[in-house]
């Protein structure tokens, strides 16, 4: 019994978290609300491998499992890289849908797709299960989000695209990548805003204190800080149980965007009333972490919707 | 990462769990009716218990044998708690002398308080109430005014303390007296050892809020403590210094005292009475947040040990999990009482168990001081 990652999973996350601190700062998020989101981070993922960690390494993957790449989108959260990495190396790479930048609508009740403006691959649902298509064989209709980072459009398919598989327990498989991926971003991006928030809490005074020092804004950090901290083993847990095909990843998954939703909710709650008016703003930095958790919190399934897959499946 | 169980910790659970059924069987039908183990009757019924439990090396789990326990491991612990509290078995009324006082006595004890004092805590033998609270002492234990006079091969005790648990059946009891009269705050206090059948202590057991006499406040008047009044010497640490030795104590019972266990015991009831008793698509979802949150529990506690076993410190993080299990425990209960609906104000384990689990954030440092803590200690907020 051996409960946390080990030195090659945390050099792996490490290794993502220095690369995306240097190329996906919040100046790069915010340059991606009006344009095409730098490539560069996206590129030096890729070269990291960490685009194709779950592939074999007789396909020039790294040949490892969800335990490893877990803590790499938990970077992505945090750094809330516009890219799609979820989608690309997490649900579709398993499909055998490599060296690409792939996006889905698995999670979308309405066929809104993130990344839709630059993604090369597009995994939708069809009525015989998944399918593959390219940009030219879809019409692509962007839509304004309250996150416009996320570059989302309405995509209706012109052609039939490419049958990726018709396998019932293969597309709720791949549905339930995309939540693990989703909760694993919700975790990152909690610790994210709870960090700027304590870093603002020591610095802005009132009343001739710094704001950090009164017990009002201690407490609303402290309640953010309890959930992350229980936030986090449920999502390395729901990874390894999708490694090992543990008879309750499902039920673990839906647990993991459950407690990962919960805790960027009361996290960005609490960033933003520690904050004050300068976090009401679109000028300070807080706002791009902030509606990432917001879009990705009802994606992928809501509270709800989670609360009662795992109820079906302890017997309520 | 690996979650696997090994063959002999398995093994460990199969045989305590026929033990545990077994010996439960035989106790119960040995007592009769099963009082609360905060009456005076119930506890004399659970030391019955303690002492089979000490009988068969199960009392602590994961002390040395040669000091009662099992060589167990930090992982046995665990095992052992999710068994107890899932076979239904009555919490521990030795509880506060092998969670609280014993980790102080490994951590800070002579090899004499080891060999004399540990033996007979793990057999029920001397029961240890802790006397940290004060009349006006509670979260801020540092105002402790208790005093302790050195004297002539004793020390001489005055003052009280109060909302001692179960202090009124207990024959021990082990707290913070002031020995430097001098000192201030946290300085001057020294970690005493003191047999309650002292002449000068009187001690009066009182209702909580479920009524059991679960409570009990103690009086010192010039009372004199022999230096080897426990068999052996009774200051715990070093004279004047015996903050830090209740501060050691006192994380271990943040952090470790609450096993996932019993909160997993209190989930699955939750379910059955679901089942027995069905409601409303929101109550569902409330069991399976419920749910949730003991299994997000039983992970962290999971990645602590595994932490611990590193060698590595969880220090101030207990605080973290002191606040989840004890607002855990409150919502369970609540999510009980709402199931059973107007038979809620029945008497009985549930309505027992609410009235308790509101207790939760109030001890061992109320919420708010353990929130003071994540946020100045393991965030770094400025005091």
């Amino acid at each position: 019994m051996r409960f946390g990652l080990d030195e090659d999973r945390e050099a792996l996350r490490s290794t993502a978290r220095d690369l995306l601190a240097e190329l996906c700062p919040p100046a790069a998020v915010r340059a991606s609300w009006t344009q095409e989101p730098d490539p560069a981070a996206w590129r030096a993922l890729a070269d990291a491998g960490a685009l194709a960690v779950l592939v074999p390494e007789s396909e020039g993957g790294l040949g490892l499992d969800e335990t490893y790449l877990v803590g790499v989108v938990e970077e992505a959260g945090r750094a809330a890289l516009p890219h799609p990495l979820t989608a690309t190396a997490l649900v579709a790479a398993p499909l055998g849908i490599v060296d690409t930048t792939a996006t889905t609508d698995l999670g979308a009740s309405g066929a809104i797709v993130p990344a839709a403006t630059y993604a090369e691959a597009f995994l939708l649902r069809s009525d015989d299960g998944l399918r593959l298509y390219e940009a030219d064989e879809l019409e692509i209709e962007p839509v304004e989000t309250v996150d416009a980072s996320r570059r989302c459009a309405r995509v209706s398919p012109l052609a039939p695209g490419e049958l990726v598989t018709d396998d019932a327990a293969a597309v709720v498989a791949a549905f339930e990548r995309g939540v693990l991926g989703t909760a694993a971003e919700l975790l990152g991006l909690s610790h994210r805003m709870l960090e700027l928030t304590v870093d603002y809490a020591a610095q802005r005074h009132q009343f001739g204190k710094p704001i950090g020092s009164f017990q009002a804004v201690k407490h609303h950090l402290a309640n953010a800080r309890i959930q992350i901290e229980f936030a986090g083993p449920a999502v390395l847990y729901a990874a390894y149980a999708m490694a090992h095909g543990l008879a309750d990843s499902g039920r673990a998954v839906s647990q993991s965007k459950w407690l990962a939703g919960n805790a960027a909710a009361v996290t960005g709650r609490a960033a933003l009333q520690c904050h004050g008016a300068i976090g009401y703003t679109t000028e300070h930095d807080l706002h791009l972490y902030l509606k990432r958790s917001w879009a990705l919190a009802r994606s992928w399934g809501g509270a709800d919707f989670h609360a009662d897959r795992v109820a079906a499946s302890i017997g309520l | 990462m690996d979650l696997n169980w090994s063959e002999t910790q398995a093994a460990m659970r199969r045989e305590l769990r026929h033990w545990l059924e077994r010996n439960l069987a035989e106790w119960r039908a040995e007592i009769g009716v099963e009082l609360s183990g905060d009456t005076r009757e119930g506890f004399a019924q659970q030391l019955l218990w303690e002492r089979r439990l000490y009988e068969a090396g199960w009392s602590a789990v994961a002390w040395p044998e040669a000091y009662g326990g099992r060589d167990g491991t930090l992982w046995d612990w665990l095992i052992f708690e999710e068994e107890y509290w899932r076979s239904g078995a009555p919490q521990r009324v030795t509880q506060n002398g092998i969670q609280i006082l014993a980790p102080s006595i490994f951590e800070h004890g002579t090899e004499d308080q080891k060999d004399l004092l540990l033996p007979r805590i793990a057999a029920a033998e001397d029961l240890w109430c802790q006397g940290w609270s004060e009349p006006n002492a509670g979260s801020d234990l540092a105002g402790v005014s208790s005093r302790a006079r050195r004297v002539s091969g004793g020390w001489v005790l005055d003052g009280q303390k109060t909302w001692t648990t179960r202090g009124a059946f207990c024959t021990h009891l082990f707290g913070l007296f002031r020995s430097d009269p001098e000192s201030e705050r946290h300085r001057g206090l020294t970690y005493l050892l003191v047999p309650l059948d002292l002449d000068g202590i009187v001690v009066r057991g009182f209702g909580r809020l479920d009524g059991d006499e679960g409570f009990a406040e103690v009086f010192f008047a010039e009372a004199f403590l022999p230096d080897d009044a426990v068999g052996t010497s009774v200051v715990l640490g070093e004279v004047d210094r015996g903050w830090s030795v209740a501060v050691s104590a006192a994380s271990t019972e943040r952090g470790l005292l609450r096993s996932p266990g019993r909160y997993q015991a209190t989930v699955a009831g939750l379910l059955d009475l679901w089942a027995e008793r069905g409601g409303a698509a929101a109550m569902r979802r409330r069991i399976a947040a419920a749910w949730m949150l003991v299994d997000a529990y039983r992970l962290q506690t999971l990645q602590t040990v595994t932490t611990l076993l590193d060698g590595g410190d969880i220090g101030s993080e207990a605080s973290l999990a002191k606040v989840w299990w004890s607002e855990l425990d409150i919502e369970l209960h609540e999510i009980a009482l709402d199931l059973l609906g107007a038979d809620a104000e029945l008497e009985g384990p549930w309505s027992k168990g609410h009235q308790f689990s509101l207790a939760g954030p109030i001890y061992a440092g109320t919420n708010e001081v353990q929130r003071n803590i994540v946020a100045e200690r393991v965030l770094g907020l400025p005091r």
